[in-house]
């Protein structure tokens, strides 16, 4: 697998600070965009001021990337922190009016006094990363090849409200399985980006990046890697797009693995097996209780950026939730996740003001008519892992019914939505046990 | 009409501003300091507790109240918008993903340094204003007797994202038509409260408050001011607590107004399908439902959580219910064209100083899938269908649904907002409608 690309651009370009002013209101007639100046700029003028972080442009190159979010910003998150004004406390006992009062002024504490961003930054930088421009939109990715030749290329994909974080644990024993208990035969080279929108890829500026294009941009940076036989993993709109990519069978990709099977019969079972009860029950409990913040993401994504871009505990909580209600927890979110590694994530969201951004893959896919259960028949070869507290359960006649080429199928006891993220040993076990058969 | 419980309760009681710290997180450790009888309206995290801003708690007496809100929390207000962090802009050129970035930017720069929260709190206090607590609960409410004996008693109840300044510029000709172009048989007594966990009311801190509740609370309130023969009116949220005054027929209430009549779903069809206008309506509904009903699914399941960044930025909040204005009112793409933008962010500042977001939004949790409901009624009903707002079921779904339906009349202009939208088309159809009971 060559990776001739990555080695011909030796430019190292981080991430800078600078203080733009954009869209000025008329009644104050302050107009174009201030040039960047290092260093503060007086606060005044124009309301809702863009947020700091500014990424290179992409070119065609795969170009080496780093993360450094300026000490301004970190600064700036602290302040916000600490004028937080809070809403008064539920009515309710638990979290069915959402995150509890208590719950969600813990979180944002420990974020503002003990939470360390540097770290995670360090960390994150440690990987290999990269941006280059597909399709009109530079993409941040992972890229991670194994010390083993032979390794079979993997592409995972995060959903929302996740992103790279999630896979962070398992880049490691995937591409270098030796090293964590593994076999040399079962090793990977792992890439993982991050979805336009999202972290450090562009944001859009025009419509149309639903599952189907976002993966044909993914079958275009594979190749652009050098793979030519490579397979696909995703959860939540990663699997979104692994089965948009299962149905496009892009040259070169040779089997899919999702975490979350969308398989689900057209016609109800008249007399339901109670795994098929189950899960429609499920389904049916996520279409009612769930999805006030699906339906507001598909619709108005604009509206709800103006709060969770301004208000960094909005932020948070808007997250942590499904850090809750997702995960395999005994009722906190902490039993699955730790705080730091949820910090990690929503701090991602924060520094590259990407609320707006993440929420229109919503309204893209619901436009696009991608925002349901099923995706129908993939003849590609299929894998799937199902984890018991993923939002619903498909029991496995509903894949084998869609999948002729099922060839994986298993069903586990532990872990939730956020698989990788809870669970990174058997997340990653899954993997090289359910792409043996698909070694060369 | 009695009003010696207002007589009573003589003493002033001013809102006062004081330095409190409330409900501290754990992991900061900073104790809770509590003045007892001092009612928090918002609660900061920061040391800037000036900012803060509280309410007597009410008492079965009708005590009058006036705001004051602290200079330091339109100064908060101000230092919040300077620092107002944006999303990037939307990828489409019309609404369709909600309020555009250049729109939002402009009424957040108006609001920071043109807007003037103390006109309206001057109007406000220009206007009888009491609170008085009903079922546990401290109720806000402006109530202005007429001087013509003989008016007729008429409570008018808001919805979301309003509020009792819709019903500012309506007062007046309502209670004093000779000097508004109408007759002196033609006044109310106008009384006008504000909904649990909106305004000056307070907040309830258990479940429960769902619209039967509010109807209920406002029948008690009618007969503690001494109403015994009265109307009462309402749009949105407000539609449904009238709707169920008329449903629980309190001794008193005479007959009910609305302005967008809880006529959804619609009866089921007649046999032979439904007529044009029917099928009109339900594509405004289908369009509701599948588009523009986002807010209340969020609103509806996690109240909690979408208050906390609404909580937290004004920009935030403004957006939230500037969205609103802009898709259901009479306009042609622009809020401004309906209300004006003085008016919109009087509405939107009283939910920021108040810092009801979630409490608000907490009404949806209680009663949006469970007593918005469509609900035959006996009592005498009149309605008034403003023609631009975003749903406008046809008289045939009323006579369906209301057995004594006396008045329908279909207003050309106007859309939700009707009364702020209207002001003068709204006192026109209360009036004409309401001539009957005279």
């Amino acid at each position: 697998m060559k990776s001739k690309l990555e080695s011909g651009t030796r430019v190292r370009t981080r991430v800078i600070s600078r203080r733009k002013f954009i869209g000025a209101a008329a009644a104050t007639g302050i107009a174009g965009i201030f040039p960047a100046s290092l260093g503060s700029v007086a606060a005044q003028g124009t309301a809702m001021k863009a947020a700091q972080l500014v990424l290179p442009t992409a070119t065609k190159d795969v170009t080496p990337f780093k993360i450094q979010v300026p000490q301004e910003a970190l600064d700036d998150l602290k302040r916000r922190l600490a004028s937080t004004r809070w809403p008064e406390r539920e009515t309710v006992r638990d979290w069915s009016q959402g995150v509890p009062l208590q719950k969600a002024q813990a979180l944002i504490a420990y974020w503002r006094d003990k939470y360390d961003w540097r770290r995670f930054e360090a960390r994150l930088n440690s990987f290999p990363q990269y941006r280059t421009h597909i399709d009109g939109l530079g993409i941040h990715f992972i890229h991670v090849r194994s010390p083993h030749r032979n390794a079979l290329p993997i592409i995972l994909t995060h959903g929302w409200p996740g992103s790279v974080v999630e896979f962070m644990e398992i880049i490691g024993p995937l591409s270098d399985p030796t090293r964590y208990g593994g076999r040399a035969e079962d090793a990977f080279h792992v890439v993982v980006p991050s979805l336009p929108g999202f972290a450090f890829s562009d944001k859009p500026v025009e419509t149309g990046w639903d599952v189907e294009r976002i993966a044909r941009a993914w079958a275009t940076l594979m190749e652009r890697l050098g793979y030519d036989r490579w397979v696909a993993q995703g959860g939540d709109w990663g699997a979104g797009v692994t089965h948009a990519l299962a149905k496009q069978r892009p040259q070169g990709l040779i089997a899919a693995h999702v975490n979350w099977q969308f398989v689900f019969p057209e016609k109800l079972p008249d007399n339901p097996t109670p795994a098929e009860r189950r899960a429609i029950d499920r389904a049916s409990w996520f279409a009612s209780d769930q999805s006030g913040y699906f339906r507001e993401h598909a619709t108005r994504p604009q509206t709800i950026g103006y709060p969770l871009a301004d208000s960094a505990a909005g932020q948070a909580l808007w997250i942590y939730e499904k850090f809750q209600a997702w995960t395999d927890n005994h009722g906190n979110p902490e039993d699955a996740l730790a705080v730091d590694a949820m910090l990690d994530n929503i701090s991602l969201y924060w520094f590259t003001d990407t609320a707006a951004s993440s929420a229109r893959i919503y309204w893209e896919n619901t436009r696009a008519g991608f925002g349901g259960l099923s995706r129908g028949r993939i003849e590609l070869p299929m894998a799937a892992s199902v984890f018991p507290h993923e939002i619903f359960c498909p029991p496995k006649a509903w894949a084998e019914a869609l999948w002729p080429n099922l060839f994986y199928w298993n069903e586990l006891d532990k872990g939730g939505h956020f698989a990788a993220f809870e669970q990174p040993k058997l997340f990653t076990e899954e993997l090289r046990k359910a792409f043996r058969s698909r070694r060369a | 009409m009695k009003d010696d419980l207002e007589h009573r309760a003589e003493v002033g009681v001013p809102v006062i501003a004081r330095r409190k710290f409330i409900r501290a997180a754990a992991a900061t450790g900073v104790a809770g300091i509590f003045s007892p009888g001092l009612v928090p309206i918002s609660a900061h995290g920061s040391s800037d507790k000036a900012a803060q801003f509280v309410i007597p708690p009410a008492t079965t007496d009708v005590t009058p109240f006036k705001v004051h809100v602290p200079q330091a929390a339109l100064d908060d207000l101000k230092k919040r918008l300077a620092n107002a962090r944006r999303p990037d802009k939307e990828p489409v050129t019309d609404w369709s993903q909600g309020v555009p970035l250049a729109k939002a930017q402009a009424l957040a720069e108006y609001w920071r340094t043109h807007y003037d929260w103390r006109r309206v709190e001057s109007t406000l206090n220009g206007l009888p204003q009491f609170r008085t607590q009903i079922d546990g609960l401290g109720i806000h409410f402006i109530h202005v007797r007429s001087k013509h004996e003989n008016a007729l008693p008429v409570i008018l109840t808001h919805g979301w994202p309003g509020s009792i300044i819709e019903f500012m510029q309506v007062v007046r000709p309502l209670v004093d038509p000779t000097a508004h172009g109408g007759k002196a048989n033609e006044a109310f007594h106008v009384v006008i409260p504000s909904l649990p966990g909106f305004g000056f009311s307070d907040k309830p801190t258990e479940p429960g408050w769902r619209l039967p509740r509010i109807a209920n609370a406002w029948a008690v309130l009618m007969a503690r001011l001494g109403y015994s023969h009265y109307v009462a009116q309402g749009g949105d949220w407000g539609a449904g607590v009238t709707s169920w005054m008329a449903k629980q027929r309190p001794s008193g209430l005479a007959a009910i107004h609305l302005n967008l009549p809880i006529l959804f779903p619609p009866p089921p069809p007649p046999p032979c399908g439904y007529t044009a206008d029917e099928q009109h309506a339900l594509d405004h509904l289908g369009r509701y439902v599948s588009d523009a009903s986002g807010y209340a699914s969020i609103q509806g399941t996690r109240p909690q959580t979408l208050g906390y960044g609404l909580a937290d930025s004004p920009v935030g909040q403004a957006m939230w219910i500037y969205e609103k204005f802009q898709a259901w009112s009479d306009n042609k793409g622009d809020p401004a064209e309906a209300i004006s933008v003085d008016h919109m962010l009087d509405d939107i500042t009283l939910y920021w100083l108040t810092d009801t977001a979630a409490s608000s939004a907490r009404l949806y949790y209680e009663s949006f899938a469970k007593d918005f409901a469509r609900m035959p009624l006996e009592l005498p009903v009149a309605v008034s269908i403003f023609k631009g707002d975003f749903f406008t079921p046809p008289k045939v779904w009323g006579d369906q649904t209301y057995s004594k339906l006396f008045y329908w009349n279909e207003v050309p202009k106007g859309g939700h907002f009707a009364a702020l939208e209207q002001p003068e088309l709204f006192v026109a159809e209360l009036r004409k409608s309401f001539a009957q009971l005279r």
